[in-house]
């Protein structure tokens, strides 16, 4: 029988936006818990920030490192809003139509999905201008420079925007890719089902908590800190300069 | 009981009322009142209405028992049976549309069953065999118990239109397969006297009118009368046509 060639593409582009999200929810949940240890203390915070910057395993600093890692991400996040896009409702006709569509059925997965497409579109700009900054400012990270961005460069309320929006749209979007490939079905759908929506709320309520926390406690370093002497941190035991 | 004490609720049932055929009808609601009784469904109360207000009302009933599935309509806005509905399990004011995206043949009447045709033929929803085609007398090749009872779970659907009328994607995108569809696929997908291949599978639903279009917004497992697996089959359909792809 004659083999007809089948247009791959369409799985592959389903497959590249679960996975990329994958990608970014995972960074994302680490990027959280490594800014917020400024909670525990300003050298804990430097400590991580050289730790990104390659102290430990080359003796010196180098911010390019955070660099890459932006562009890296940066990347990664385009190709996801480039898939994700192809998602969303193109025409007011559409927006009309699955806005009507989630108000009359009051359903909670379909109104997740429309969280999903605000925040996606939220991110477009937002995460985009944070990440350009940690791109093109990658030594300005630490404990004095960092609380200097949020509160003089005015980046707190993006940074509160960002949080949400990120926050939300990571652990919505990693329940949703369970479901859309079977992860951690259970026996009976519907119970893990339930299980996995408690876990992602519990989860979204946790990260907002410990990010906001961190966020207030840049935004008191920089509102009580004296700037007059530069944003570097100095540390009492690491004694070192960048590159 | 005190059920039988209490005065009966009055059900103030508000219904969409449209005749396409007459040029001069609009869309509009109609409000009937009906006196609940005990273990009253919204087949029954809709007869009552078609009984004692006003026997121009369209509507569709045939099992009156969740088998047939012509009685799928929204009520509050979900898609649902109306013969499976307790009227109890309500507010006392009760919305009723038809299933949206269906041919309209009247009221709460719509033609599932010409969609359905359709979508059937598109899918090619029967066992595909060109080598075993013409051999009715042969005894048909034996099938693992647990396997025969996957397949004839699925096979419980009974196209009653309401995973179609609560998805959001294919009110967008009118050319999306469906749950119902996709849940076929599954079915015949995992028959092994169905002797299609992944390929062919791949051919009719890999693509974003297929399985790829589905957003996971999960109306269809949601509101399917019949409790079918959907969520679960989909995710299986999405695996098995990366497959191909990988």
């Amino acid at each position: 029988m004659k083999q007809k060639k089948i247009d791959k593409i369409p799985a592959r582009l389903d497959f590249l936006q679960s996975a990329t999200g994958l990608i970014l929810a995972v960074f994302i949940m680490g990027h959280i818990l490594f800014e917020a240890s400024i909670l525990i203390s300003n050298e804990m915070m430097y400590r991580v920030t050289i730790m990104f910057e390659g102290y430990y395993f080359f003796g010196e600093k180098y911010p390019g490192i955070i660099s890459f890692l932006a562009a890296t991400i940066g990347s990664i996040f385009i190709l996801h809003a480039v898939l994700a896009v192809r998602k969303f409702p193109a025409s007011y006709r559409d927006y009309k139509i699955i806005t009507e569509h989630t108000k009359r059925m009051k359903h909670e997965d379909s109104y997740l999905w429309m969280v999903q497409v605000i925040t996606g579109f939220m991110m477009f700009f937002i995460g985009s201008v944070h990440l350009y900054i940690m791109l093109s400012q990658p030594e300005n990270i630490g404990p004095f420079a960092s609380s200097s961005r949020v509160v003089d460069e005015l980046m707190g309320p993006l940074y509160f925007m960002l949080l949400i929006s990120v926050v939300s749209h990571a652990f919505i979007g990693l329940y949703r890719l369970a479901l859309k490939w079977g992860f951690g079905e259970g026996k009976n759908t519907k119970v893990s089902r339930a299980r996995f929506k408690l876990l992602m709320k519990f989860m979204i309520a946790l990260y907002i908590v410990v990010g906001l926390g961190s966020l207030a406690k840049y935004t008191y370093i920089g509102m009580t800190h004296d700037f007059s002497d530069g944003v570097k941190y100095k540390s009492q035991t690491i004694h070192l300069e960048a590159h | 009981m005190s059920q039988e004490e209490k005065a009966p609720r009055i059900l103030k049932i508000s219904i969409l009322r449209f005749d396409p055929h007459d040029p001069d009808d609009f869309p509009h609601m109609e409000t009937f009142e009906v006196e609940e009784a005990i273990g009253m469904t919204l087949f029954v109360a809709l007869n009552e209405i078609r009984e004692h207000h006003d026997n121009s009302l369209k509507f569709d009933f045939v099992c009156r028992a969740g088998i047939c599935g012509s009685c799928s309509m929204l009520v509050n806005g979900k898609p649902t049976l109306a013969c499976r509905t307790l009227t109890k399990k309500l507010d006392a004011h009760i919305t009723l549309a038809p299933l949206p995206l269906f041919e309209l043949i009247g009221d709460l009447s719509i033609y599932t069953g010409k969609w359905m045709r359709g979508l059937n033929e598109r899918l090619e929803t029967w066992i595909h065999n060109k080598s075993n085609e013409l051999q009715v007398d042969r005894l048909e090749e034996r099938m693992e118990p647990a396997l025969a009872d996957e397949i004839y779970e699925l096979d419980r659907c009974v196209e009653c239109g309401c995973c179609v009328a609560g998805c959001g994607t294919i009110q967008m995108r009118e050319n999306f397969v469906g749950a119902v569809g996709l849940n076929k696929v599954a079915r015949y997908h995992l028959d092994p006297r169905d002797k299609r291949t992944d390929e062919e599978f791949y051919e009719m639903i890999g693509d974003e009118d297929g399985v790829f279009g589905c957003m996971t917004l999960l109306g269809c497992e949601d509101v399917c009368p019949k409790d079918l697996p959907l969520q679960s089959k989909i995710a299986y359909l999405r695996r098995m046509m990366l497959k191909n792809a990988l």
